[in-house]
């Protein structure tokens, strides 16, 4: 059939159609841009975080003895005297206090090695004098010195010796932080939103509210660390860097997060549920109670979630209220001096030492999976009560 | 009050804000009948059908004046709880809007919250009771623990009954129950309606005239907030006074 015989021929079609394809194709290499700059960002730290999860280890005799008391040095042969953390020496005394039957033993054992030695093995930038080099090659082939599994970083807190440097109090503060900002933001997040939504007025006075909650959403959170310091610090005298001033702070900039998006949730149950709830005779706690928050709670979920997943990466605003303080020792309570997984990033990425580099770049990599655990979670509470209508 | 009679309306006046929605409606509703109120659309008639069970002050910024007299009692008097007054008088909206409960909590939750009935055999015996009142009992017998929300249109329109006779009412209003819904389903709820007129006292809005005529024994005829004409079904629709029902009721406006 010729083109003048088809009814259906359209001569600017073909341009029109050829529009739609371009702006499909801009629409899609958008979205390929920003996957490209993820997967580099993840494999990026991936790579770099990968040695951390290993560390060099040497396997030497410990000697327990008065002497080794006093001065840990001599506990081991003074030719491993570079090869074996200062950290690890420093601790022998307290072994000894706390096991009393070690004392004047000699136990052949596998200790932890210094930072140089370790970043040596693991083909890195390393300071070891090129004797002491050939010396680890020399241990390395008599499998003296291996790299086994980085137990240190996930059992120690922080360190200013790089291979005794490890996660565990930044985790517990940061774990003891989000539970006090959970008890706080989510009753009264979601009080404020059931009132807002379920009890007020629409009148000026909600709509001044509801334009100050918003605002509050987009205040710049270091402001909100000036606001912690000044609330509960100065006028209540809570301690410092503590994981209770932290949540709180947190808590207040969680806060709005919670608001707006359980008012959303809430608006979002039709309102035949609620006449139907009326119309039965049932008074207005029984009805938002008994069929509204239920219909309304994988959305109050999420966004609470959410607002959780964002505090948990928050660093500005405790930075203000000290929680960015050199914790070794993890703080036992909300009282006690503590900081956060984002804060230990923070602290180690401006390190000096080589070793704090993959550090760095795993404590990033265990905040991202605890970041992607939280968000599917929520994924995964939205679909399984999401009720259909 | 004259005897015989169920709910008495008063010079009923209401306004949204500056608009005058209700205009000195005075009626008069007997115990077991069913009266159909009808109107153009905007006229008023869900206005006034939710002005009966005091659901109209959810609405903002709504004031209401004039009486409505239930059992020699003005249910707007002060002293007067709208949320009894929701209980003795149920609803029936146009969109079936089970609770999202199984059907068994659809019909047991108000009961239980009132206090009529407590768990176990007895509230067993009153949602089979409502069920089977409703009609809907065969249907849902075997799947009660079910979602209210996985029947038929029909079937949630029933339950919705089933849920307002469960708190036995005295009079149940309903709005468009049927505009939602199928032929066949709409056959049910009418026989449905012809059933419950023995026990209750139905108000029933609709824009569907043949319904109208079909089921019930008085009309209302509502137009621009006021109430133009009341009467018998048949005098309404076959010999009526005014000029603007006859119009309505053969098709000529609305």
């Amino acid at each position: 059939m010729k083109k003048s015989e088809n009814p259906f021929y359209d001569l600017s079609l073909k341009k029109r159609h050829a529009k739609t394809k371009r702006f499909k194709l801009f629409t899609y290499s958008s979205l390929l841009f920003s996957l490209a700059f993820l997967l580099f960002f993840i494999v990026d730290i991936g790579i770099k975080a990968f040695p951390a999860l290993n560390q060099a280890y040497v396997y030497v005799d410990v000697t327990y003895s008065e002497k080794s008391m006093r001065s840990p040095r001599v506990a081991i042969d003074k030719k491993y005297k570079r090869i074996v953390s200062r950290a690890y020496l420093r601790e022998i005394p307290k072994h000894i206090k706390q096991n009393p039957s070690l004392l004047y033993t000699t136990v052949k054992k596998w200790v932890l090695a210094d930072d140089q030695v370790d970043q040596y093995l693991k083909g890195h930038y390393s300071k070891l004098k090129p004797k002491d080099k050939i010396f680890v090659d020399k241990l390395k082939k008599n499998k003296i010195i291996q790299l086994k599994f980085n137990k240190t970083f996930f059992s120690n807190g922080d360190s200013k010796v790089p291979e005794f440097a490890g996660i565990l109090s930044s985790m517990i503060g940061t774990i003891l932080t989000l539970i006090v900002t959970m008890l706080f933001a989510f009753p009264i997040g979601v009080m404020t939103a059931i009132y807002l939504e379920e009890f007020s007025k629409d009148n000026l006075k909600t709509q001044i509210i509801e334009i100050n909650i918003n605002n509050l959403a987009a205040i710049p959170s270091i402001l909100f660390g000036l606001l912690g310091l000044a609330i509960f610090i100065n006028s209540f005298g809570m301690p410092r860097s503590s994981a209770l001033v932290g949540g709180l702070t947190l808590a207040l900039m969680t806060l709005p997060i919670i608001i707006v998006s359980s008012r959303a949730a809430l608006r979002g149950v039709p309102n035949s549920v609620r006449q139907a709830g009326f119309a039965v005779g049932l008074t207005k706690v029984q009805v938002v109670t008994g069929h509204v928050l239920p219909l309304a709670f994988p959305g109050i979920m999420t966004g609470s979630i959410i607002g959780l997943a964002q505090a948990l990466g928050e660093t500005a605003p405790l930075i203000i209220i000290g929680m960015i303080a050199f914790i070794p020792d993890s703080p036992t309570s909300i009282l006690d001096a503590a900081t956060v997984l984002p804060a230990q990033v923070f602290t180690w990425a401006g390190m000096p030492e080589r070793a704090y580099i993959e550090k760095t770049a795993a404590a990033i990599m265990v905040l991202l999976s605890i970041l992607i655990l939280l968000n599917s979670i929520a994924i995964y509470l939205r679909k399984k009560y999401e009720v259909k209508w | 009050m004259v005897k015989n009679t169920k709910v008495q309306i008063k010079d009923l006046n209401l306004w949204y804000k500056d608009n005058h929605a209700l205009k000195s409606i005075n009626l008069e509703f007997k115990p077991n009948t069913i009266t159909a109120i009808v109107g153009p659309s905007g006229c008023g008639k869900s206005t006034f059908l939710r002005s009966i069970n005091r659901m109209n002050e959810l609405i903002d910024n709504t004031i209401t004046s004039g009486k409505i007299i239930i059992g020699n009692k003005n249910i707007y008097d002060n002293d007067v709880d709208e949320v009894a007054v929701r209980k003795k008088i149920g609803m029936v909206f146009q969109q079936p809007n089970p609770f999202p409960k199984s059907i068994y909590d659809n019909v047991s939750y108000a009961p239980i919250k009132h206090g009529i009935t407590t768990k176990g055999i007895e509230c067993d015996n009153l949602v089979e009771h409502s069920l089977k009142r409703s009609a809907l009992w065969d249907e849902v017998k075997n799947k009660l623990r079910d979602p209210g929300t996985s029947l038929s249109g029909g079937q949630q329109q029933r339950l919705c009954i089933a849920r307002t006779i469960a708190v036995s009412p005295d009079i149940i209003l309903m709005d468009e129950p049927t505009s939602a819904l199928d032929p066949i389903s709409t056959e049910k709820i009418e026989s449905l309606m012809l059933e419950l007129k023995k026990d209750y006292t139905i108000i029933i809005v609709t824009h569907n005239m043949q319904q109208a005529a079909r089921v019930s024994d008085y009309t209302a005829f509502f137009d621009q907030g006021e109430m133009i004409e009341f009467g018998k079904t048949d005098t309404i629709f076959i010999n009526p006074k005014e000029k603007r029902t006859e119009d309505y009721i053969t098709g000529r406006f609305g």
